[in-house]
């Protein structure tokens, strides 16, 4: 939901722990009364640094009668007596001020929300992206409001150049609206601007190299390597890839869904991939590989000088030790 | 009965412990005390009796009688409350060279009922290298009246300038007729199962004695041991790791959960919360915060170190289960530690090669090695449940 632009409320609450998202609402607010009055005067305050009595000074109407704004960030530390002093001047707000106030949600400062909630204030919930269609999303909705459109494929090449980083996401989208001509943004025109990946999960690299595709394998692996992903974390990926491989090739062949799935205690959705990633694993194999795995985690841990070299090397057995049977 | 009585198989140090107690004996009373000394290093194998020795060795030097078992002293020391006996445990993963610091202050007191400050140090092998070196100054320099006692599996797992300043008290492995023995008459256990649990400890003499007397840990013993023949497949040697690492984990989680909690509510007392009364602040006070990250770290380590002592427990019956088919293999006529298992021992041993066994022996020390080295404890036993079906592959 966002904020009435046109007109917007004497107080506003704006609720979200994104700092990017809570950033913008704040601004559209400020930005709508600078609309009506480019003279207004913006205050912006830090909750912790707020002292009583301050708000209702800077509230109290001025000599030549000009609008004021004041945002408090981090209203989540504000002090008890002016948390009660905000909930009193919400009931009755003055009205040549608009108040906004950014809360990250959470139980710290309650009263402050439950207060203000109550005299009246309007309450802007800003919800941070978790998934990847919820940041697929964000991209199609930043690009558009440049105007303009992003491909579904186009987007995706964005997300995984950039990372999930909102700040960077919308900045990028923003270059590309500037940089790019046309209606639409296409694959081409992301792949002039950005490639390569900035996020690599241990996972990815785990599949790759259990289904046998070393350089797609290693690529993926310089990349995580490269953009600081936790050396400990891809091994611990890749034994756990191997570890899948051992519990459902290793059980008995008579169980089927659900019965299979209590027995390795996997989802049936993940056994399906990994009875697919299977063919061509056999038991020495497996043992090959988990002895790499091993090794490799006892190398990153400090016994070896090289975590890059031995993440590179593990990865290098267990594609070998899939034998393509 | 003396406190030297609960050394089981340990005469001759007993004899230089009594020897140096009555020396100390003449150095109170003013005589020269030829024979005292005021380091010691106490050193065996796990479960020889280190901490006993050198516990019962206090007793002496602070007993009147040189130890006679049944005067307040030798019950204060026993029971760990007398005011001139610092004892310390290491609980951690390590000891820090500043908890050494606050020892050796500790230690340079005078003794309060006058005859000896004794510190204790259990697992002196735990102390890092600069901790180490902090415990060399008092060593070195010590007060008159003051003695250090510290214990370690080995000599060698001191620093060499340490390991030159004490006496060395050296304890063996005692005999499997000494520990039932002292498992028949001292805890009523009956023949049968003393000899078992006796041989299945192989001179440990604690273990030996949770053997005997507790079922759980008998069959965590036999839970352990029905791993070498249930690997058939590599699904089964990763549910076996599974089944090793939480078990530990739960030994951790048993023995560490509750202690937790208790640690951090008196921590957070000490530091305010819950106070009551006119203008307190109810919160923690400053400094609280910090203090209760330390103690978490320190019960985090605590429970890292109890889960892989545990592990340790178990990889170490895993290797006598293989050396016992070592043994079978080569015709050595030993004592087997798994005589309850004798079928399971030898046909093994019919199936496989000497060097199967080594490889599989090498496998399991391999893994405690990385476990020591901070590897992931079931990517550890993964690897070696796998090299155990199949030691070639290793």
């Amino acid at each position: 939901m966002l904020p009435d632009m046109a007109n917007p409320a004497p107080v506003t609450l704006v609720v979200g722990d994104e700092e990017f998202l809570v950033d913008r609402a704040v601004g559209s607010i400020v930005s709508a009364v600078r609309g009506t009055d480019p003279e207004a005067e913006v205050h912006d305050l830090v909750g912790g640094k707020v002292e009583i009595g301050e708000l209702t000074r800077l509230a109290s109407p001025s000599l030549f009668e000009d609008r004021s704004v004041v945002v408090i960030r981090s209203a989540q530390d504000l002090q008890k007596d002016v948390i009660a002093e905000i909930v009193k001047y919400t009931a009755h707000p003055a009205d040549d001020t608009v108040l906004i106030l950014a809360h990250p949600g959470g139980v710290k400062g309650k009263a402050l929300v439950e207060g203000v909630k109550k005299a009246g204030a309007e309450v802007v919930t800003v919800a941070k992206p978790t998934k990847p269609g919820e940041r697929l999303d964000f991209i199609k909705a930043e690009v558009r409001r440049h105007g303009r459109t992003i491909a579904p494929a186009a987007a995706q090449a964005l997300l995984d150049a950039v990372g999930s980083d909102l700040r960077e996401l919308a900045a990028a989208c923003g270059q590309l609206a500037f940089d790019t001509s046309g209606k639409n943004i296409d694959e081409a025109a992301v792949a002039r601007y950005h490639r390569g990946r900035a996020e690599v999960t241990g996972f990815a690299i785990s599949d790759l190299a259990v289904e046998g595709r070393l350089g797609e394998a290693l690529e993926q692996l310089r990349w995580a390597v490269a953009t600081g992903v936790a050396p400990v974390l891809i091994v611990s990926a890749l034994a756990g890839g191997l570890r899948s491989l051992a519990k459902v090739g290793g059980a008995p062949r008579n169980l089927r869904g659900a019965q299979l799935a209590g027995h390795v205690g996997m989802p049936p959705w993940k056994i399906d991939r990994v009875k697919r990633q299977l063919s061509g694993w056999g038991p020495e194999g497996i043992s090959i590989a988990m002895q790499a795995v091993a090794s490799a985690d006892e190398q990153v841990k400090g016994a070896g000088t090289d975590p890059a070299y031995a993440l590179e090397r593990a990865v290098q057995v267990i594609a070998a030790s899939r034998t393509g049977r | 009965m003396s406190v030297f009585g609960d050394l089981v198989g340990q005469e001759r140090a007993v004899a230089v412990l009594q020897k140096a107690a009555a020396a100390a004996a003449d150095a109170v009373a003013g005589g020269r005390g030829t024979g005292m000394t005021h380091a010691w290093l106490f050193t065996g194998p796990p479960g020889s009796g280190r901490s006993n020795a050198a516990r019962a060795f206090a007793a002496a030097l602070l007993c009147p009688d040189q130890g006679c078992g049944h005067c307040d002293a030798c019950h204060q020391v026993d029971v760990g409350s007398h005011p001139d006996v610092t004892w310390v445990r290491p609980e951690g993963l390590s000891y820090s060279a500043k908890q050494t610091r606050d020892l050796v202050l500790k230690g340079a007191g005078a003794p309060t009922l006058g005859r000896w400050r004794i510190v204790l140090f259990e697992d002196a092998d735990r102390a890092t290298e600069a901790a180490a070196n902090a415990l060399l100054k008092a060593i070195e320099e010590p007060p008159p009246r003051t003695v250090w006692l510290l214990c370690a599996p080995s000599p060698d797992d001191m620093i060499i300038t340490i390991r030159s300043r004490c006496r060395v008290v050296t304890l063996r492995t005692p005999s499997t007729e000494a520990v039932v023995n002292v498992l028949m008459t001292r805890d009523d256990v009956p023949p049968d199962t003393a000899l078992f649990a006796a041989r299945a400890a192989q001179g440990h003499i604690g273990r030996a004695r949770r053997l005997a007397l507790d079922e759980e840990v008998r069959r965590r013993r036999e839970d352990v041991l029905s791993i070498p023949k249930s690997l058939s497949g590599v699904g089964d040697c990763i549910t076996a790791a599974e089944r090793l690492v939480k078990t530990s984990t739960a030994d951790a989680d048993a023995a560490t959960t509750a202690l937790n909690e208790v640690e951090t509510t008196e921590l957070r007392q000490v530091y305010g919360e819950g106070s009551s009364g006119k203008g307190l602040n109810k919160g923690l006070v400053r400094g609280g915060a910090g203090a209760l990250k330390e103690l978490e770290t320190m019960q985090k380590s605590r429970a890292t170190r109890i889960k892989r002592d545990s592990l340790d427990l178990a990889l170490l019956d895993l290797v006598a289960f293989y050396r016992d088919v070592l043994a079978v293999q080569f015709g050595a006529q030993v004592e087997l530690a798994n005589e309850d298992r004798r079928h399971e021992v030898e046909t093994l041993a019919r199936n496989s090669s000497p060097v199967d066994t080594l490889r599989r022996t090498d496998a399991i020390m391999l893994c405690r090695e990385r476990l020591a080295a901070n590897v992931n404890p079931q990517i550890a036993v993964e690897a070696m449940a796998l090299a155990l079906r199949d030691p070639n592959l290793v």
